[in-house]
């Protein structure tokens, strides 16, 4: 804000002449949109914690999850932030393909991830282990089921940016809408670690 | 009314509640020590903030009347730079703080002397409690919608009626068959939820003689405002006439006839019990009355074993037990779809009325000639309850 | 004919004519009563050709003053619903004595309490503050719009879809049975089947991102628009109060979401997060559900603190006491209402050391209160009071708030709460509160602020009768209850059999009746205002002799609210405008960059209502359809980059010149 506004002088300024440009509040409200979303997973992560070992008689971690699995899909997920990182990268050499071309590659990565996601649900549904099963299971699935679908909202995004940039290119509109996507994806990212440190390695091992 | 405070200031901040002892303030006039210890405690701690509520509310109108703008040719300063003093701000601030120091430590101190689960220490305020006192212990259950009550000491059990001795403390085991309950009598103590598959506790006395009111306090569904008992203040005479009187007129509650009674019923009246099924209450409470149900209890213990598995299904099916109800009505029944309300006793059109409370077997009705003076509504009430929901007749306009 | 069932069944789920309640005669005369109103409403709009103004002028608009008053609009609505409910509440509960079951049956009346609490939280005060929030923050920050101003028009959108869900549960099918925070098992698959707690959850639902979504651009309007000079204590107490607010409702409402998104899948999925078997755990429903709860109450009151502060300031023609004291006051009380929220179930056996703890910290939040109390008293001291009617109501705030805090320290007080909760002495205490703190500074807020909306004074003998009416009303139909909470009565009992109750009962139905005087007041109040528009016109822009920004630009504001952005100098910006001979620019007026309308959020709304609709019914092939037709218009809005236009500045300098004429005409 101008300083020189506020210095006191005879007769004080009491308006600007100039038009008052504020700076942009995108990221810091898409900021605060990220931390109430975090609360949602926060949410999450307690009922798992409070339900995560009542198994009702049924499979506990230790005999539903395979971790191998997990950790490639964690991988996906990981690697699939760098690729988003390149894509920035791009963007701010202002190289709209390489842009474009590093969103796909993410794009693919996190595709990869739900994929593997939605086998192991169907092969633990298919166990008998599915959602309905006990207090565990409903958290488990919920928790990762909700990481998934913020997932796949954030590829349609991704695909919906790739379009645009292709259309509009790399305007201040869409780098800000790139920012936001970024900081979306990485945000998953972070949960995602929390879920698989909590949920399936302090399951399985702890 | 005679109400008997301890201290002067409780009677005088009370003048105003006492124009109002023509009625029936049982929370401030309670017959029984816990619940006399809340009401001292309601007064202390409301003498305690009128020390600053009371000059707050002079004030106000004093300011209010004195700065008002019609007043302004008199000595009323008015000075509209006037906007901080450090002196006043430390006072706004460490007068309520003081309070709520003072109202903090009797807070701390309190809630630990009256925690329900704590084993009373006196029988009221005069008298301790004798070293080698064995609490009467009554089990109780919120059931839709009425209240069941065991005698694990005397092997007998209550529907919607219980006694104790006067002076002799009682300790309560809570638990609930459906819905969360609040297990509430007025003159004896403070209220304890009762849910479904947990066990509260309460300790508490009840010092004289009297026939007092219970309820459920905690909202649970259509019945609820029915959902009422008698809680009898008896001496040790009247209350061992009294378990004799349920011995000799009551029946047997074993298993089949629990899963009868704990359908969802109104207005139930009082039922005796002579006999009790072993465990009952423990089973009720780990939710495996059901023949085949596994109990709570185990599949904790099995939980905390590491589960049970993948290959255990079965356990499943035994554990379900929120849908035991589901099938005896129409499918999704609800009002309007089957004109009946859920969870009513009565049946919709069409579908059988088995196991509803006028099931003779229950032959509840023998007991009605028991208990004098307290007799549960009696507008016919002996059968089902009558067809009152949703009905047009029922609705005047 | 089983082919058929099967068609009808995949059509309409599980709606059937039997879902419309045409045997409740209550129902049917009250729909009747509401479709012909509406018909009534309907045909006017018509008649009067006001479609096309309304949709461009209002529906679309992303104006913060426009979307403020819709919010208002939608509130007051929502209070006659909600106090329909209460009166039909107490007349219920005077009548229903020896043996009588009354008129309601408890299906219909636990119904009736559930939705009076559900309404007049979620849809009456939410909708309330933040439409004045939306109204005045930027005014008061001197900003043109708020951060985000579609998202504004489209929160406000999914707020009154919330609003139109609650609705519809009173004509086609049933509400919940539940009590307003439908706590499970009860509000469970199994033990309430139908669909009433599924309008309870998708209405609360689709207002919930409405209301998160509203607080966030709040919260980015304050901190990142506000004018030059303007620091954080600087700031007026009414933005001070938003932006703690909004940051409540950001930090709270996705618990609630997330809460309440559980125990639909308990309900559509089967899973076991609330159920008694199979792992699943009620109390941490309850648990989670007043970690949301506790904090709104605050999300409530904050601004009516803040509004009562700016009132109380203005006349008294004082600066207000304890500025500094007041803002952490605040903020402290943002932070202790995290921490107490235990103190709504102390009954259910947690041990004595949590049950102090929770005590304790609740107890301590009477102490900034307290302390904003003094704050008010000492600006009135040694101020010139004038006694408008905002003032009327921040009085009778200041003498009923107090009484309620201090039952509701008693209340904190664990051993004090097992004789009083869910008596009818914690009801007596939270309407206290919230009549006394909340109503009553929403009242004062916008008999305060409705010239500078309008341009025209509220006529203040009308304003003084529903002051009164409110205010002794409430003493009548509460002070009862207090009664009643100590003679052992609880909440939510539609029949009684003790008949030494009934006279309190018949006590506090009166003073229903009297606050629906009130209420009545009210309404006579704004007819009155409006046909008596001319004299009590205000031309100044500044008809209390305010003190901060909002009135220093004319009333109604123009549409970018100020030709040249202020610079602040001091709180009391407007107030030192004055001092300091401010002088109102003529000339040199430039183009002012502004939002365009746009109907996305009409548009989402409206499907959401459907993928709602479709949800309680289990109409699944609607639900998929309008689930997907909201992902394709949201994408399709993001394809829109020409969102902003400017103002020309002929447009600008001919308001302004309008304005400059006027003011010179009156002096």
């Amino acid at each position: 804000m101008s300083n020189k506004a506020l210095q006191e002088t005879e007769a004080p300024q009491f308006y600007l002449e100039d038009d008052h440009h504020p700076e942009g509040s995108t990221m810091l409200g898409f900021w605060i949109y990220l931390m109430s979303d975090c609360l949602i997973f926060a949410v999450l992560f307690a009922t798992h914690g409070v339900l995560g070992r009542n198994y009702a008689a049924g499979p506990s971690p230790a005999d539903l999850f395979d971790l191998s699995i997990v950790a490639f899909n964690t991988a996906m997920l990981l690697f699939s932030s760098i690729t988003y990182g390149f894509a920035m990268l791009q963007m701010e050499r202002n190289a709209r393909m390489e842009t474009i071309f590093w969103l796909g590659v993410t794009g693919v990565f996190g595709l990869i991830f739900l994929a593997l996601e939605l086998y192991e649900f169907y092969h633990l549904i298919l166990e008998g282990a599915g959602p309905g099963r006990s207090a565990f299971l409903s958290s488990f699935f919920v928790l990762v089921g909700t990481h998934g679908l913020h997932v796949t909202f954030g590829v349609i995004w991704l695909v919906t940016l790739m379009v645009q940039v292709k259309m509009h290119g790399l305007i201040p509109e869409n780098r800000r809408r790139l920012m936001c996507l970024s900081m979306f994806w990485h945000f998953l990212d972070v949960v995602w670690i929390g879920v698989f440190s909590f949920v399936y390695l302090m399951g399985v091992l702890g | 009314m005679s109400i008997k405070f301890k201290s002067a200031a409780g009677l005088l901040a009370l003048l105003p509640l006492l124009a109002l002892s023509g009625c029936n303030m049982v929370v401030m006039s309670p017959s029984g020590d816990i619940a006399a210890q809340q009401r001292d405690l309601i007064v202390v701690s409301t003498v305690l903030m009128l020390l600053i509520i009371v000059p707050v509310i002079c004030l106000t109108f004093f300011f209010a009347w004195r700065y008002r703008n019609s007043n302004a040719n008199t000595d009323a300063k008015y000075d509209p730079e006037w906007h901080h003093s450090t002196g006043l701000e430390v006072v706004i601030w460490s007068a309520p703080l003081a309070i709520i120091i003072a109202l903090g430590a009797i807070t701390w101190i309190s809630t630990h002397k009256l925690d329900p689960y704590r084993p009373l220490e006196r029988i009221d305020a005069e008298r301790a409690l004798p070293a080698e006192t064995k609490p009467l212990v009554v089990e109780v259950v919120a059931l839709d919608w009425k209240w069941l009550f065991f005698y694990p000491d005397y092997g007998i059990a209550t529907v919607n009626e219980m006694a104790a001795p006067v002076d002799m403390p009682i300790q309560f085991k809570i638990t609930a068959s459906s819905v969360m309950n609040s297990f509430y009598v007025p003159a004896l103590a403070g209220m304890i939820y009762a849910m479904p598959g947990m066990q509260t506790q309460l300790h508490a006395v009840i010092n004289k003689e009297g026939d007092f009111e219970g309820l459920s306090a905690n909202y649970s569904g259509d019945g609820f405002s029915h959902m009422r008992f008698r809680f009898h203040g008896l001496q040790q005479g009247g209350f061992d006439e009294w378990v004799a009187r349920v011995k000799q007129n009551g029946t047997a509650l074993n298993r089949d006839a629990y899963l009868k009674l704990e359908k969802p019923s109104i207005k139930d009246p009082v039922r005796y019990f002579a006999t009790v099924d072993d465990g009952l209450f423990q089973d009720i409470l780990n939710m495996c009355v059901r023949p085949g149900q596994m109990c709570m209890s185990e599949m904790m213990h099995v939980d905390m074993m590491g589960g049970a598995g993948v290959e255990s299904h079965e356990n499943r099916q035994k554990l379900e037990y929120d849908n035991r109800h589901a099938g005896e009505e129409a499918p999704g029944a609800t009002h309007p779809a089957t004109g009946n309300a859920p969870r009513s006793e009565v049946p919709a059109e069409g579908v059988e009325g088995s196991g509803t409370p006028a099931a003779p077997d229950m032959n509840h009705n023998m007991n009605h000639d028991m208990h004098q003076g307290h007799s549960m509504p009696e507008d016919g009430q002996d059968g089902p309850a009558p067809a009152q929901l949703n009905t047009n007749d029922s609705t005047q306009p | 004919m089983f082919g058929n069932t099967t068609l009808t069944q995949f059509i309409f789920g599980r709606l059937t004519w039997e879902a419309i309640p045409y045997h409740e005669p209550i129902l049917v005369v009250t729909f009747i009563a509401v479709a012909l109103g509406g018909i009534a409403l309907l045909a006017l709009v018509t008649w009067f050709k006001l479609w096309g103004y309304l949709w461009k002028e209002w529906f679309t608009s992303v104006d913060h003053k426009k979307i403020g008053i819709m919010y208002v609009v939608l509130a007051l609505v929502m209070l006659l619903r909600g106090f329909a409910d209460a009166i039909m509440m107490r007349i219920q509960q005077a009548w229903a004595f020896n043996g009588s079951e009354g008129y309601l049956n408890p299906h219909h009346y636990d119904q009736i309490f559930t939705a009076h609490g559900v309404i007049m939280i979620f849809f009456m005060a939410m909708p309330f503050v933040t439409g004045l929030m939306n109204y005045v923050v930027p005014l008061q920050i001197g900003a043109r719009d708020v951060s985000f101003p579609f998202l504004n028009n489209f929160s406000f959108w999914m707020t009154t879809a919330g609003a139109i869900i609650i609705m519809m549960s009173l004509f086609v099918g049933e509400f919940a049975r539940t009590g307003w925070l439908a706590y499970p098992p009860l509000s469970g698959a199994d033990y309430s089947p139908g669909v009433g707690v599924d309008y309870y959850i998708w209405g609360l639902q689709v207002a919930g991102v409405g209301t998160t979504l509203s607080g966030i651009n709040l919260i980015a309007t304050i901190v990142k628009m506000r004018a030059p000079g303007m620091t954080f204590m600087k700031m007026p107490i009414f933005t001070w109060t938003a932006l703690c607010t909004n940051i409540l409702i950001v930090a709270t409402f996705p618990i609630l979401t997330a809460t309440l998104a559980l125990l639909s899948l308990d309900r559509y999925a089967g899973t076991n997060f609330f159920t008694n078997d199979l792992g699943g755990n009620p109390m941490m429903y309850v648990n989670l559900i007043w970690i949301w709860g506790h904090p709104e109450v605050y999300i409530l009151v904050l601004p009516a603190f803040g509004i009562f502060s700016e009132v109380v300031a203005t006349f008294c023609g004082k600066r207000l006491f304890g500025y500094a004291s007041m803002v952490y006051a605040t903020c402290v009380i943002m932070i202790l209402s995290y921490l107490v929220w235990l103190h709504h179930f102390f009954t259910m056996g947690s041990g004595a050391s949590v049950n102090a703890f929770f005590g304790i910290t609740t107890m301590i939040i009477s102490i900034p209160t307290g302390a904003k109390m003094f704050n008010w008293l000492f600006t009135m001291y040694r101020g010139r009071i004038r006694y408008e009617v905002p003032m009327y109501w921040t009085v009778g705030f200041m003498f009923t708030f107090v009484l309620g805090g201090m039952t509701g320290v008693l209340l904190a007080v664990p051993p004090a709460d097992f004789v009083l909760h869910n008596s009818l002495f914690l009801i007596a205490h939270f309407h206290n509160v919230i009549i006394g703190g909340v109503v009553f500074g929403l009242m004062a807020g916008v008999v305060y602020w409705w010239p500078k909306a309008f341009g025209y004074k509220l006529d203040p003998f009308w304003g003084k009768m529903s002051f009164w009416f409110w205010q002794i009303g409430f003493f009548f139909a509460f002070m009862p209850l207090y009664v009643l909470g100590l003679m052992g009565v609880t909440r939510r009992v539609s029949q009684f059999e003790d008949p030494s109750l009934q006279i309190w009962f018949i006590i506090a139905a009166f003073g229903a009746v009297l606050i629906a005087l009130g209420i009545a007041s009210f309404i006579i109040q704004i007819a009155v205002s409006y046909l008596r528009r001319d004299q009590l016109r205000d031309f100044t822009g500044d008809p209390w002799n305010g003190r901060t920004l909002e009135w220093s630009t004319s009333s109604p504001p123009p549409e970018y609210n100020f030709a040249f952005t202020p610079v602040v100098h001091d709180h009391d910006s407007w107030y030192d405008m004055k001092n300091r001979g401010y002088e109102r620019p003529l000339g040199g007026f430039k183009p002012i960059h502004m939002p365009k309308n746009t109907g996305t959020g009409v548009i989402l709304a409206g499907l959401s209502i459907a993928l709602a609709f479709a949800l309680i019914w289990y109409i699944w092939w609607l639900a998929i359809v309008s689930f997907v037709a909201i992902v394709a218009v949201s994408i399709a809005h993001t394809f829109n980059y020409n969102r902003d236009f400017y103002i020309p500045a002929e447009t600008v300098t001919e308001t302004e010149d309008a304005r400059s004429e006027l003011l010179a005409e009156r002096t």
